[in-house]
């Protein structure tokens, strides 16, 4: 295995890190809109992302970091050929991370009404938008022999491409909903459980036609084992949700994001961004990487630092661990909140 | 090629109003997370209820503040690859590294750290609560270390070989990158001058609680004033330490770049003509297409000793840089030329405006000194206004001491001014590199962007960060003028004296949520 190939092996794990928790996340702001019936519902949701949401979308910082260190063509072809998705995705990012901050930060009705009718948004857009992102890199987009792409926004709205879409948002808002059902507790839990089983069936359809469209396009030995492993998870998830083991059904429900991710990726190597104009044009992690000087040190960084960031990410859930209800909502008076602020 | 300048044009602007609108937010953050850590230790030791309480005042302006930084930080990271893409490619190897490093390193410290500190208030033992904001503080260094890192390199780039093969730049020494003069020098300036803008933001608000309660001393709440009496204290010594720093580094960086990037400072004085010695500009007005100035008043032999350390030294000029590089690089030497109007003003806008802080702590340090030099009458306890002394027994009269408050609040906002015209200085005075030496801007912009998809971005960006600036400058107000919650209670129970499993406190409500 050669030292691009490892990084190939990175870059799906930093964006598997990524999906894997800022999909639940994404999910709680989904569901925040449907499944909560009132302000104290919602913040019960929304506490329960609280601390950790920020951690999260790191991972995608990191990811973009990684690409861009480790292969830059691939970060600059990404990039510039997705500018009006990615446009979006950052909007999106930009307020959602404001609207958590400040929602609670003012009193009156409207004022939080405006920030959580943002949140949902803002987590609604960004979960389709990356499943359309990634479904075009592994189906491959026009290329051009300079690696630029020389496609419309519009070229990105192909069929495949909104499946993906709708896959990663169905699979975000069944690991948010039964990430809800693990980390409430109350009604809440139980309504939480039940979006999970619709949730979950919805993306069994969509997700099941999606990696079988994958798997006949691109797929290889590999991937097909991916695709078994995601479409298991899925299923035991749903199932566990039903007998209300919540425990089970988020680490599988977690395991169906890392296999699905994991699949895309199979399906993708050695390519990186395939051109659909000329095999000759598609940028692979031979043509799109960094010289070896830079990516060994990459590694070297990686290796130090990655585990000790799984280590205090992983201590900040321990330390969040309890369960959150209603009753645990300082004040809905508005006047007590000015002090929990 | 009109339309090659428009892309070059739209894609500046976008990164220009990013960068500078990003980094009103960030000097703050890594002052105020360093000074709410402090603060916080200060109580964690001390247990006095003043400490507690400015810790949370500032800790929620700073949290206002640094969800702002955060955000726009998003868009600084991505939009190399959006706009900047035949950049990307030539230097990913290079400058992605220290970007890789800050998400890896940096980011994932201060965003986790800070979910734990906004959150765990009942949840952690005291003296660690404190050392989660530490390693905020830390992170928020260490992110500003490495991206300070990769912006040197374009300013002078260093520990990198051209691969004949491809035509990009490879990174053979990260340790130049990382620690190269033009690296070190920026990082301390950068660093001091963003502790000097908390510093300054602290004394301004500080300074409007004490005059107020200076005027209306029955509505006064004692605890309120000991709060503000300490922050005013403590911001004044960080403003005169760090504005030092930042003067003193300030210099230093100065010579770097007199030896580095010799156009840049000649714009920076307007000096268009190589003189020995070289006198230092105090105005100027310049006709560009002459190359010389209409107008100019200057001291002679400073700019020489600025460069050199020596006042009778030789201080290249524009005309004379400019007609190097263009024999260098080939074309015309006035394509070398950055907009020496910008360059000017936005040094000159730079130091008055960081100085002026500086004094205005030097003398707001003299004149709410407590003991030093004063009249044992006239000294004043821990919850009352200071009281401000000239001399020993000499107090301001009212005006002079109705416009001293007033100018602490005034001024608070002087180093953000500072901040931006020292980045606009030292990017636009870089022009036309985008890499000095090694890559023009304009060919660095993505070339399959359109023209109108940039100019959507660039109204979109720019619209957002207005309606967000509105937004957080309006609750940054709010709570500022709201002063501490000096009612609020620390934590009752340290909860490591507790269980895990303990249930009598299983319904209490969160610390905090949001």
């Amino acid at each position: 295995m050669q030292l691009h190939d490892v990084w190939f092996v990175l870059i799906a794990v930093l964006w598997i890190g990524y999906f894997f928790l800022e999909g639940f996340d994404f999910g709680i702001g989904i569901l925040s809109k449907p499944l909560a019936r009132n302000t104290a519902e919602r913040r019960v949701l929304i506490n329960t992302i609280g601390p950790v949401w920020d951690g999260n979308e790191v991972w995608l910082l990191t990811a973009g970091g990684a690409t861009f260190a480790a292969f830059p063509d691939w970060y600059a072809t990404l990039f510039s050929g997705f500018y009006i998705p990615l446009l979006i995705i950052l909007v999106c990012l930009i307020i959602r991370g404001v609207a958590f901050e400040y929602r609670a930060k003012r009193d009156g009705a409207r004022w939080q009404r405006n920030w959580e009718e943002a949140i949902f948004w803002t987590s609604l857009l960004p979960a389709f938008l990356w499943g359309v992102a990634f479904a075009n890199i592994v189906r491959g987009v026009d290329i051009d022999a300079q690696k630029n792409y020389v496609g419309t926004f519009w070229d990105l709205l192909n069929p495949y491409a909104l499946l993906g879409g709708l896959v990663t948002l169905t699979l975000f808002t069944f690991h948010g909903a039964v990430f809800a059902a693990l980390k409430t507790v109350g009604e809440i839990r139980e309504r939480a459980r039940q979006a999970a089983l619709k949730a979950g069936l919805a993306t069994a359809v969509v997700a099941l036609a999606f990696l079988v469209w994958t798997q006949a396009d691109s797929g290889n030995g590999r991937s097909l084992v991916a695709l078994v492993i995601a479409v298991l998870a899925l299923l035991g998830a749903i199932a566990a949700n039903q007998i209300g083991r919540e425990g089970w059904a988020f680490i599988l429900s977690g395991a169906t994001i890392v296999a699905a991710v994991a699949m895309l990726f199979l399906a993708l190597f050695p390519n990186v961004m395939p051109s659909t104009l000329n095999d000759a044009w598609s940028l692979t992690v031979s043509n799109a990487s960094s010289a070896s000087y830079t990516l060994r040190l990459m590694t070297i960084v990686a290796a130090v630092f990655t585990p000790l960031v799984l280590l205090y990410q992983g201590w900040t859930y321990w330390v969040f661990r309890k369960r959150i209800g209603v009753q645990h909502i300082p004040g809905h008076a508005p006047a007590a909140e000015l002090e929990q602020v | 090629m009109e339309l090659a300048i428009a892309h070059e044009t739209i894609a500046r602007w976008q990164f220009g109003i990013t960068t500078v609108y990003h980094f009103l937010f960030v000097p703050l953050t890594i002052s105020l997370a360093a000074i709410v850590a402090g603060l916080e230790t200060a109580w964690v030791r001390t247990n006095k209820e003043k400490y507690f309480h400015a810790t949370k005042f500032w800790g929620k302006l700073f949290l206002i503040n640094i969800a702002m930084g955060v955000v726009t930080g998003i868009v600084q990271e991505f939009q190399f690859g959006m706009n900047w893409s035949d950049y990307s490619r030539f230097v990913g190897d290079v400058f992605g590294a220290p970007l890789a490093m800050e998400a890896l390193i940096a980011f994932f410290f201060e965003s986790t750290f800070i979910g734990l500190w906004i959150f765990g208030w009942d949840k952690l033992p005291k003296k660690i609560h404190a050392a989660c904001m530490w390693m905020v503080a830390l992170g928020t260094v260490l992110s500003a270390y490495f991206i300070l890192a990769a912006n040197s390199w374009m300013q002078h780039p260093v520990g990198y070989t051209i691969d004949p093969a491809t035509g990009k730049a490879q990174l053979t020494d990260i340790a130049k990158v990382l620690f190269q003069n033009t690296t070190l020098t920026v990082v301390f300036h950068t660093l001091t001058a963003a502790f000097l803008t908390g510093a300054a933001f602290m004394v301004g608000i500080a300074s409007f609680h004490l005059w107020k309660a200076k005027r209306r001393p029955e509505t006064a709440d004692p605890k309120k004033t000991a709060v503000m009496r300490t922050s005013l204290r403590l911001g004044l010594v960080l403003a005169v330490v760090f504005g030092a720093g930042t003067a003193l580094s300030g210099d230093t960086l100065g010579k770097v770049m007199f030896e580095q990037q010799p156009m840049k400072m000649a714009a920076a004085e307007a000096l268009w003509d190589t003189q020995s010695p070289a006198p230092f500009s105090i105005f100027a007005v310049g006709d560009v297409s002459k190359g010389h100035n209409s107008v100019a008043l200057e001291v002679p032999g400073v700019l020489s000793f600025l460069a050199h350390n020596d006042f009778s030294s030789t201080v290249p000029g524009i005309n004379d840089t400019a007609a190097a590089e263009a024999a260098q690089h080939g074309g015309d030497p006035k394509d070398y030329i950055p907009s020496v109007f910008v360059t000017y003003w936005g040094f000159r806008f730079m130091i008055g405006f960081g100085m002026t802080s500086f004094v205005a702590g030097l003398i707001g340090l003299w004149t709410t000194r407590r003991k030093l030099f004063l009249h044992p009458e006239f000294r004043t306890g821990d919850t009352e206004v200071p009281r401000l002394m000239l001399t020993p027994k000499r107090e301001m009269g009212p005006l002079l001491t109705k416009w001293s408050w007033r100018i602490g609040i005034l001024t608070m906002g002087f180093p953000l001014i500072a901040n931006s015209f020292g980045w606009i200085f030292t990017e636009m005075g870089r022009q036309p590199w985008a890499v000095f030496g090694l890559m023009t801007t304009a060919s660095a912009v993505s070339p399959n962007v359109s023209v109108g998809t940039q100019i959507g971005a660039l109204v979109t960006f720019t619209l957002l960060y207005a309606v967000l600036a509105v937004v957080e400058v309006r609750l940054l107000v709010k709570y500022a003028k709201a002063g501490p919650v000096v009612t609020e209670q620390p934590p009752a129970k340290d909860p490591s004296l507790r269980g895990p499993s303990s249930d009598e406190d299983a319904d209490k409500p969160l610390a905090f949520a949001y």
